[in-house]
């Protein structure tokens, strides 16, 4: 297979069925930034080092820029543009604004979309797994304390809502 | 202590910008796209010192896709001219070979080439058939190395600046620093006891997670548009202008959302090379360093040498100080030596003290802010070395520290003599806090506490309020927002005008709408733009009073403006928004507007507590318990100041514990990637316990102090006097990684 040769790709991003065409080597990330608009997700590293570009691939956690494009044939995927649901933001979204665990905001959707997958699993979660759990993602402004409580009251407001 | 009530300040509501961080929607550089936009890779060397003989392009521009290829030769002639930065000040010539090398190639990942290709993938392939023919040349990565006779030399024409004279024979030395109060000599005589310690510390980076990104465009009318992830638009204007040589008022810079930046994107690294591939190609052209050019090519903060000495009496009076201290600039001059020798004793009041401080050139990218550039280092000496005074009087660390405390009054070695300060009250809350007063027990664990200083810069700012029919406020300001400033800017304006925080719409302008401002670094937004927010809600008040004399029929004398924001007259009072609404309606269209420069620093002094627990086995250091206290002068939205607290501490565990980077024989980094530079995650610290303390700062209408930098001072400080009373074993070079500090026990049971 050429390097430039596209490939014609049909997944279901944010429970909307997508197509688009890349290249064997561009990762999801750049698929989805540069093919599709969704910015959302951050590069970081581009090495699965940071976290920035997490994305949940069939049901778990990734980095998306160690996911190929050409991967995700028939994949349910969700990035943190479809987390809120229409205008009401996930309780995640919420916690992180009232609780400050954002500073320059630029590993926050990598947070946000670790965190749901997460508290989807676990709206319980303590200390102890969401540190263990996050530990992928890196934060350099908040020094993770804000977070790790903005998750904690995100996993109560779900339980609540449940 | 500040009493003062207020309605907005000191509440913690939503921060304006952030549904779109939580959402995806805020634009970053990287986040930018123009229509025809092409994709720039730059071309680095492999080389850590080496002349550059020749470079072929052809096969590069040859390549289909490729649309511009650039070197060094590209780059306008720039005059040795120092420029002003806002905080600190760079020779342009030295700014332009470090965007891209001309004749050598000072660090590995200096640039030497770029491309501007459709696609990115294209670039870099192109790039790597860049030929470049090198001459490899002796380096040197070692600060005390570079000092040396016979160093190799990084800049034939560099002679030391000592004080003013001028050396005659060239060296890696650009400037040697030298401060003096009383009589230092004298007084080590005189002192009952002394210790001294040499100290070292490796070069670290800042670590922000989004990597240096812009995004230019060069017009056929010679207008240049850049969208930037930068701390400064105005700096980043100039320093952009001055490189291409072009004027200034063609260059329009938009701050992106960004990133991070910690002091470490203030200098320009792609910009002028982005703008000339732009030019070449006639497309714009966007560039996004990688993770490695990060590491190897912006500017991280200086590795040191330090031997520092303290002298005192019996009584722990702390009575003489010398310290001679060496930083690395990096490859170019200009290094963090200044604030290293005036923060190294700027905690205590020392009656004789002198100050010795080198800046060195030597095979590294060019060293840059770091957060309290300078003073974490001289930290991690001094209050060692001020732990071992009171350790070897029999005295307990907070005793010496509160009987030697600077306070109103005190002068520091360099010269200023601080105004009314809180470190008492930080060391005080120190003492009264939960943490301080829980013993704490078990093998192999230790308690530490260390003091802080950063000066907190005063600087330009600008901000525009207009009103708008319904007497909500749009508040344009220059400050790029890199941690929640728009809303506590917006607060200040809430509050003098009486409205609540979400009455105002905060924006970051470009350079071509918002008032010069300086960068956001030295800790100052919140206190400077803030004060000019302040002042511009105050023209407006002005503006209006006037105007409602008129309708009033009355005096603008008669109408006072309360502290709520409203206006009275003649028994009549009339709240902010009714009046603009009123004077909206009757065809008067109002804007507030200030610009300030406030001369003053702001002094922002803190004190931390750390526990740990060290693994005997394996020199692992487990962070227990952290509390860090601050004084804030005023915290205008508590929750935003306790992240700066938060933030800067475990930057400050990570520069401690593990941060480094680490060179191999060929003088390259051997560890430009997270996974092996290896910052904090999650799962390495605890929470952050912090404590605000609120002194007021005199100098601002709502007492605020800068509190940015100064949490990132004490903690290698801090960690290192827990590990000690852990372990016995005194570390004086970081980072205190497990090797180091295995070895370092090992050592000291040999010795015992």
């Amino acid at each position: 297979m050429s390097a430039s040769k596209k490939v014609h790709v049909t997944t279901t991003i944010n429970k909307e069925e997508i197509d688009f065409l890349c290249e064997p080597r561009h990762s999801l990330l750049e698929v989805l930034r540069d093919n599709l608009g969704l910015t959302g997700s951050k590069e970081g590293c581009n090495n699965g080092n940071c976290g920035a570009c997490t994305v949940i691939l069939n049901g778990r956690p990734v980095d998306s820029c160690l996911v190929l494009g050409v991967e995700v044939e028939g994949a349910e995927i969700e990035t943190v543009e479809g987390i809120a649901c229409s205008s009401k933001l996930h309780p995640v979204q919420e916690c992180f604004l009232e609780g400050a665990a954002l500073q320059c905001g630029i590993c926050t959707p990598g947070f946000l979309v670790a965190a749901k997958a997460l508290l989807d699993k676990d709206p319980n979660a303590s200390e102890e797994t969401i540190r263990f759990d996050l530990s992928g993602n890196l934060c350099r402004c908040a020094g993770y304390d804000k977070i790790v409580r903005a998750v904690q009251a995100a996993g109560q407001q779900m339980n609540a809502e449940a | 202590m500040t009493t003062t009530q207020y309605r907005v300040i000191g509440s913690r509501p939503v921060r304006h910008d952030g549904a779109d961080k939580v959402t995806g929607k805020a634009i970053y550089t990287a986040d930018t796209k123009l229509p025809g936009m092409l994709a720039g890779f730059v071309l680095r060397s492999p080389h850590a010192h080496a002349r550059v003989v020749s470079i072929d392009t052809s096969q590069a521009e040859a390549m289909p896709g490729v649309h511009a290829v650039i070197t060094g030769a590209d780059f306008p002639n720039v005059e040795d001219k120092v420029a002003d930065l806002g905080e600190g000040s760079v020779n342009l010539s030295y700014l332009s070979s470090n965007c891209m090398a001309q004749q050598k190639v000072l660090y590995r990942g200096h640039a030497v080439a770029a491309v501007a290709a459709t696609d990115v993938h294209i670039a870099e392939e192109a790039a790597k058939k860049i030929q470049v023919e090198y001459e490899v040349l002796e380096s040197v990565t070692w600060v005390l190395d570079a000092m040396k006779e016979d160093a190799p030399l990084l800049h034939d024409d560099l002679v030391t600046d000592s004080m003013g004279a001028k050396a005659e024979q060239p060296s890696n030395v650009p400037v040697h620093l030298h401060f003096e109060k009383g009589d230092a000599a004298a007084a080590f005589e005189e002192a009952d006891l002394i210790v001294e310690r040499e100290f070292r510390t490796a070069t670290v980076h800042q670590g922000y997670i989004e990597p240096h990104a812009v995004v230019a465009d060069y017009n056929e009318d010679g207008r240049l548009r850049i969208w930037t992830a930068t701390q400064g638009s105005f700096t980043c204007r100039q320093q952009t202008a001055e490189v291409l040589q072009i004027p200034l008022g063609n260059v329009l810079v938009t701050p992106c959302e960004i990133g991070g930046g910690f002091g470490g994107k203030i200098t320009v690294y792609l910009e002028p090379t982005a703008a000339l591939l732009s030019k070449k190609s006639g497309r714009p052209v966007r560039i996004a360093m990688t993770r490695a050019d990060v590491f190897e090519a912006s500017g991280p903060t200086p590795g040191s040498f330090m031997r520092v000495k303290l002298g005192a009496k019996s009584d722990g009076t702390i009575t003489a100080g010398e310290a001679w201290l060496a930083y690395d600039a990096g490859a170019y001059p200009g290094g963090m030596i200044g604030p290293g020798c005036m923060c190294v004793f700027s905690c205590y009041d020392i009656e004789h003290a002198v100050v010795d401080g080198y800046d060195v050139c030597l095979n590294k990218p060019k060293t840059s802010a770091y957060r309290a550039p300078g003073a974490t280092q001289v930290a991690f000496a001094t209050e060692q070395l001020v732990d071992e005074l009171a350790q070897k009087l029999g005295m307990c660390e907070l005793e010496i520290r509160e009987k030697n405390a600077v306070k109103e009054g005190s002068r520091r070695v360099d010269g200023p003599v601080y105004p009314p300060i809180g470190l008492l009250e930080c060391l005080d809350a120190l003492k009264q806090s939960d943490h301080w007063n829980t013993p704490l027990s078990g093998p192999n664990r230790g308690r530490g506490i260390a003091a802080g200083f950063w000066f907190g810069c005063g600087l330009k700012s600008s901000a525009a309020c207009t009103v708008n029919s319904d007497g909500t406020i749009n508040l344009l300001e220059g400050s790029t927002d890199i941690g929640g400033s728009r809303t506590s800017i917006a607060m200040q304006l809430a509050e003098v005008l009486g409205l609540e925080a979400e009455d105002i719409n905060p924006q970051v302008g470009d350079t071509d709408t918002a008032g010069y401002t300086d960068v956001t670094g030295g800790s100052r937004v919140t206190f400077a733009t803030g004060m000019a927010a302040y002042e511009a809600g105050r023209d407006l008040q002005q503006q209006m009073r006037t105007l409602a004399a008129d309708l009033w029929d009355c005096s603008a004398d008669d109408i006072s403006v309360g502290e709520d924001g409203s206006f009275s007259a003649g028994g009549k009072t009339v709240g902010f928004k009714e009046l603009a609404v009123e004077l909206f309606a009757a065809g008067e269209h109002l804007v507030g507007r200030a610009t300030v420069s406030p001369e003053c620093p702001t002094n922002g002094f803190g004190a931390q507590i750390a526990d740990v627990e060290v693994d005997p086995e394996t020199g692992k250091v487990t962070v227990l318990r952290y509390t860090t206290i601050q004084d804030a002068g005023k915290a205008i939205h508590p929750s935003y100041v306790e992240g700066q607290l938060q933030g800067g501490t475990v930057q400050g565990i990570g520069w401690a514990l593990n941060e480094e980077y680490f060179y191999q024989d060929d003088d390259t980094m051997a560890n430009a990637s997270f996974l092996d530079y290896r910052m904090p995650t999650m799962l390495d610290v605890p929470m952050i316990d912090t404590i605000i303390v609120e002194t007021g700062n005199p100098d601002h209408p709502y007492g605020v102090r800068g509190v940015g930098e100064t949490p990132i001072v004490p903690p290698p400080a801090a960690l290192a006097n827990a590990i000690y009373n852990a372990t016995d074993t005194r570390m004086t070079e970081l980072p205190m990684s497990p090797p180091k500090l295995w070895k370092a026990m090992q050592a000291n049971q040999t010795s015992e």
